[in-house]
């Protein structure tokens, strides 16, 4: 099986075609660099992307934080894990790279909070 | 922030002024990764970006006032009526750095016939819903535009739940990245038609659909292509305006840029005037926001101690498929970077600046990625020898 593979290693955009064989990538072509070879391989058996989304806040002075996951999850599971992560909620403040949850759905992955938020100014 | 930073390193007594209560500005509803891989050769989310911006600021030494904005400014002098926490302050300087951004174009600019109901929205305010107060904007919705926000909304606003029913681009390339036409796309199904616009807007209350048409090559509807959708929130991403509100009875503004002219330091046509980041063009990345900062900070503040002076300028004069063009002149004999746009997609472009000076092949220049051109000190001088200095790119 032929896999098209648009390369986004860098601005040009190769159009990279993996040949695919029983899960294994046995020729890449198309690809101007060696750059392309690495990202069609990967991206031929399991395109991996970092996801980024927010989480719920409690007594936070935003209703939410933002986060990521800390390394690149598999793109199939992006739509589960993000209503997994709706339904989590965490207690303010947050700190900028604080690990929130571990784990997620058994990727490995741990999700981080990217900014800082404090607790709610009381009132 | 890297502006001021870059002033307050080389030991200028340095004041940020910044209208929102927090530093970083759009950045900190930019949740997405894509940040910094030039910058910190990292991929950063915006509020992370910004998070490194704000230390290398806390540590330069640069004051900062927050929730404060400038009512007025110049023009005579570079002195400005602040209002903020502490009142209204009168603030002199030497040298002044606009750096205040861009908008987004709001529907009332396009002029779409039909009705004005809820349910448009740019997508940086949608952005803003999302990602910052937690609320979704509809529960099916069209994007019109393929800037690199409108992308990027597209995912958030499918990933959220919410139907996406595809991106619609004028033009018949995309507007955004390539690797957010990929990423945000692509990767989950979304349909982008280009050469396709919104010719109606319907709905009383609230949208309850467009009618959409596919438009020829010159951008004008094709009779008999329209479709009905039914949506109930449209997303636009048809183009970022510089803010030069403050500047602009003062210095030139360039027509195609929409920010001020500016010359190889980042200076207006006025001495003590810099202008830096969206504000003076709308750049693709924040990494070179953040880079053209830095050089206008430093000019900013070799100006405040007299150590710029105002001398001859080059204007660049722009040829065919040449779109955003930055710095708009060169002073001679200074090292600068042109940052060119072109205007249409090319698979191999010659960039020619002269004629006769520089001339670069470049692969794959798309009208989403600025095409950088680094020219040298005897480039400029030589450049500035000549009776025009134009800059075009075209097919090689």
């Amino acid at each position: 099986m032929t896999k098209a593979i648009v390369c986004v290693a860098c601005p040009v955009g190769c159009e990279v075609a993996a040949e695919v064989v029983g899960g294994e990538v046995t020729r890449v072509s198309g690809n101007r660099c060696p750059q392309g070879e690495v990202y069609a391989r990967q991206e031929a058996v399991e395109p991996l992307r970092v996801l980024a989304t927010s989480v719920k806040l409690v007594d936070g002075a935003r209703p939410l934080v933002s986060v990521r996951t800390d390394r690149p999850v598999p793109l199939r599971l992006i739509p589960e894990l993000t209503a997994h992560i709706r339904t989590l909620s965490v207690c303010a403040p947050a700190e900028v790279g604080q690990a929130l949850s571990h784990d997620l759905l058994g990727t490995g992955a741990d999700l981080v909070a990217t900014r800082s938020m404090p607790r709610a100014a009381p009132r | 922030m890297a502006a001021a930073t870059a002033a307050a390193h080389v030991g200028a007594r340095t004041l940020l002024i910044e209208r929102e209560e927090a530093l970083g500005g759009v950045l900190d509803q930019c949740i997405h990764p894509g940040f910094g891989l030039h910058r910190y050769r990292e991929d950063l989310t915006g509020p992370e970006f910004a998070h490194r911006l704000v230390g290398e600021l806390a540590a330069s030494g640069a004051e900062v006032w927050t929730g404060s904005t400038a009512l007025e400014l110049g023009p005579s002098r570079p002195v400005a009526r602040v209002v903020g926490t502490a009142g209204l302050v009168r603030v002199r300087a030497q040298a002044v750095v606009w750096a205040a951004g861009a908008w987004e174009r709001p529907v009332g600019a396009l002029l779409i016939p039909g009705t004005r109901p809820a349910g448009v929205f740019t997508a940086g305010l949608a952005q803003r819903f999302v990602n910052i107060h937690g609320l979704i904007p509809g529960r099916r919705a069209l994007v019109l535009g393929s800037g690199d926000i409108g992308l990027i909304m597209a995912r958030r606003l499918y990933l959220e739940g919410i139907e996406v029913v595809g991106v619609l681009e004028l033009r018949p390339f995309p507007g955004g990245l390539l690797r957010n036409v990929v990423q945000c796309l692509h990767d989950f199904g979304i349909q982008l038609r280009l050469s396709h616009t919104v010719s109606t807007l319907h709905g009383r209350d609230r949208l309850t659909g467009v009618t959409v048409v596919e438009v020829d090559e010159h951008g004008r509807p094709i009779v008999g292509s329209e479709e009905h959708i039914e949506v109930d929130t449209l997303i636009l991403s048809v183009g970022l305006i510089p803010e030069t509100r403050k500047i602009e009875p003062w210095v030139s503004l360039d027509p195609i840029n929409g920010g001020a002219d500016v010359d190889g330091w980042f200076r207006t046509r006025i001495p003590w005037l810099f202008s830096a980041g969206n504000a003076v063009a709308v750049f693709d990345l924040v990494d070179t926001v953040a880079r053209v900062g830095e050089r206008a900070g430093l000019a900013a503040a070799r100006h405040a101690r007299g150590d710029l002076p105002v001398g001859e300028t080059v204007p660049l004069v722009r040829e065919g498929n040449v779109g955003h063009l930055v710095p708009t002149s060169l002073v001679p004999g200074v090292a600068t970077t042109l940052f060119v746009r072109a205007r249409g997609p090319l698979p191999r472009a010659r960039v020619e600046v002269g004629p006769g000076v520089v001339s670069r092949l470049h692969v794959g220049v798309r009208p989403a990625e600025m095409v950088e051109v680094d020219l040298s000190p005897e480039e400029t001088t030589k450049l500035a020898s000549l009776p025009e200095a134009r800059v075009e790119v075209r097919p090689a």
